[in-house]
């Protein structure tokens, strides 16, 4: 408990002392990028008070983007810190951070690139594999959510009856579709991919029914006035005003989809992120489990953030 | 080329808009809506004759039933007991023929201003070729001022201008009766003058026939031949129906200063306030 609260305090103190020394440095910095710093070395009042709002703006974004890198860096500093503190007892169940680190550090780390056959590969190539099963997965979870949608969501019987069965089976577990999937291929990969697939699917399908359900009966007003119907109402207004819906979908999907793989690799075996971890339990390697799962959580958000950023390109801003 | 759209007046209807017969024509209306609760009486009897070129307002309090009365026009409902007509066809669909300017302007939020309005001209004029086309959108947005905005998305557009935008889209099709449901309702006093304004001077220069629903006294007045004023629900009918006689071009200062319009106002005043006033219940 005392060594917690030390811990704590020694990172606040730091974080207290570094922080206005990072300020004034990136803001000399910027002056020097602005050729600026022979003028100001005459007098820094005198080139604040000249231009104080733009000065001083400046000083509140440095200000601001080293927040954003240094409290998170902070915070993790102190976890690790805490993580060796308490680990670093002889005999303790799980590796210190520094531990965690020589014991990957070559080749995991240093070479995430190398093959040797079979499953000893970098862990690029392990992750690589993930991303591919849940690339396939992930698209045709796609293709087939996002056109079901459209036809469940124009078509009012056609959702009233299959509603309730997709409500049913959306909180079935990814996992529990393991087993069922394995029966019907026969095979490892389609098994995984097909996984992936039943667990994108719903969250896409769902919200793209509910976008096309939720078009403004004002639009659809204006599309019944100039008589525009068939084909061309549904590319040149339904399609449109759903498509900030099948993005929200989307991008639960593919959050979801990477939450699932990496349980059914550790069930289904070979190369792969999930039976990469699995492998280096049975082998006791705890250190490359933790330098996994760091890996894991990156590829993930990195997966949420070029789907939003995709979907922030294609959405009007008005949605 | 572009000659300005003001001075190429369309020869839709040159006879005086008065003396054409009614070119839309509502006998004894009715709607009647059945609901679990029973059925609800909302209009009853209605009787309206509105010539070509003509400007009618349809006034009364909300739940009044005018927009049901402007949605069966527009052919989006249709009348229970009845009839009504377009140049002696009855009124089964929506169609460009009657087309409509929303409250809440409707522009689609994935398209500029041009392609909102193109949306509408491509597909009322499938023979026309893609120049013709993008000629009138031209025309048209230049109509309402907004040759400028074209490339704006109605996000990046004020309320008074995404109104200009859904006028410039109504006018562009070239309606027989353009339809306005409440169109300057959420727009501020201004911005609702200046549009005003600028819609009788497209009127006059289109001589459009216009049906428009508004709950502001001042704005029928100034701007129709014609106010109707509705009764309260349910079973509303026309009460009675004000004749505006103020010569045209209207001025608006001048029309202010006259000791007939608010004999006029009055009148609507006391049929709205006193005569038919809003219950509270």
């Amino acid at each position: 408990m005392r060594i917690l609260h030390s811990a704590l305090k020694m990172g606040y103190h730091l974080f207290r002392i570094l922080l206005p020394l990072l300020v004034d440095l990136g803001h000399w910095l910027l002056k020097i990028g602005q050729g600026s710093v022979l003028q100001s070395s005459t007098g820094i009042g005198s080139s604040v008070s000249s231009a104080p709002s733009s000065a001083w703006r400046q000083r509140v974004q440095i200000h601001k983007a080293l927040r954003r890198v240094l409290l998170p860096a902070t915070a993790i500093l102190i976890v690790l810190i805490l993580w060796q503190i308490m680990y670093s007892r002889p005999g303790a169940n799980l590796p210190t951070p520094l531990q965690v680190w020589q014991d990957t550090w070559d080749p995991l780390i240093k070479d995430p690139f190398f093959d040797y056959g079979g499953n000893a590969k970098g862990l690029f190539w392990q992750i690589w594999a993930s991303l591919r099963r849940v690339f396939i997965g992930f698209a045709l979870a796609g293709l087939v959510g996002v056109m079901g949608g459209m036809i469940i969501g124009v078509n009012r019987w056609l959702y009233e009856a299959l509603d309730p069965i997709f409500q049913v089976l959306r909180t079935v577990p990814p996992l529990a579709w393991l087993p069922i999937s394995l029966a019907a291929f026969r095979d490892a990969n389609p098994s995984a991919i097909f996984v992936i697939f039943i667990t994108a699917l719903w969250p896409i399908l769902i919200n793209t029914v509910a976008g096309v359900q939720r078009i403004p009966q004002d639009y659809r007003n204006v599309a019944r006035i100039v008589r525009m119907s068939g084909w061309k109402y549904f590319f040149k207004i339904v399609f449109p005003a759903t498509v900030p819906y099948i993005f929200t979908g989307l991008r639960i999907g593919v959050g979801l989809s990477w939450l699932a793989i990496v349980a059914a690799e550790m069930l289904i075996g070979g190369v792969g992120i999930g039976f990469f971890i699995w492998d280096a339990w049975n082998s006791s390697r705890i250190s490359e489990i933790i330098l996994a799962l760091i890996y894991v959580g990156m590829v993930g958000l990195l997966l949420d953030r070029i789907t939003a950023w995709i979907g922030s390109l294609v959405v009007a801003e008005d949605h | 080329m572009m000659t300005s759209p003001r001075l190429s007046s369309s020869p839709l209807s040159s006879a005086s808009p008065v003396a054409g017969l009614p070119l839309l024509c509502l006998q004894n209306v009715g709607k009647t809506y059945f609901t679990s609760a029973g059925s609800f009486v909302a209009l009853e009897n209605v009787n309206l004759e509105v010539a070509a070129g003509e400007f009618v307002c349809i006034i009364g309090h909300s739940g009044c039933g005018k927009s049901t009365l402007i949605n069966m026009v527009a052919g989006f409902s249709t009348p229970t007991s009845g009839s009504i007509t377009l140049k002696g066809q009855p009124i089964t669909s929506p169609g460009p023929d009657r087309m409509m300017v929303f409250q809440h302007y409707s522009l689609l939020p994935w398209l500029t201003a041009f392609e909102n309005v193109y949306l509408v001209v491509d597909q009322v004029y499938p023979n026309k070729s893609r120049r013709e086309k993008r000629e009138i959108v031209q025309e048209h947005l230049e109509l309402v001022g907004l040759a400028e905005a074209a490339h704006k998305r109605p996000k990046q557009l004020s309320g008074g201008m995404k109104q200009r935008v859904a006028i410039a889209r109504a006018l562009a099709i070239r309606p027989e009766v353009l339809l306005l449901d409440e169109p300057f309702g959420a727009l501020d006093a201004i911005t609702k003058e200046e549009l005003q304004d600028e819609l009788l001077a497209i009127w006059r220069d289109h001589r459009c026939t216009v049906l428009m629903i508004t709950h502001d006294i001042d704005e029928a007045l100034y701007l129709s031949d014609r106010v109707v004023m509705m009764t309260n629900g349910p079973a509303a009918h026309i009460g009675e129906i004000l004749t505006i006689p103020f010569e045209r071009p209207r001025i608006r200062s001048r029309i202010m200063e006259m000791p007939e319009f608010y004999e006029l106002r009055n009148r609507a005043l006391d049929f709205l306030y006193r005569r038919f006033a809003h219950r509270e219940d």
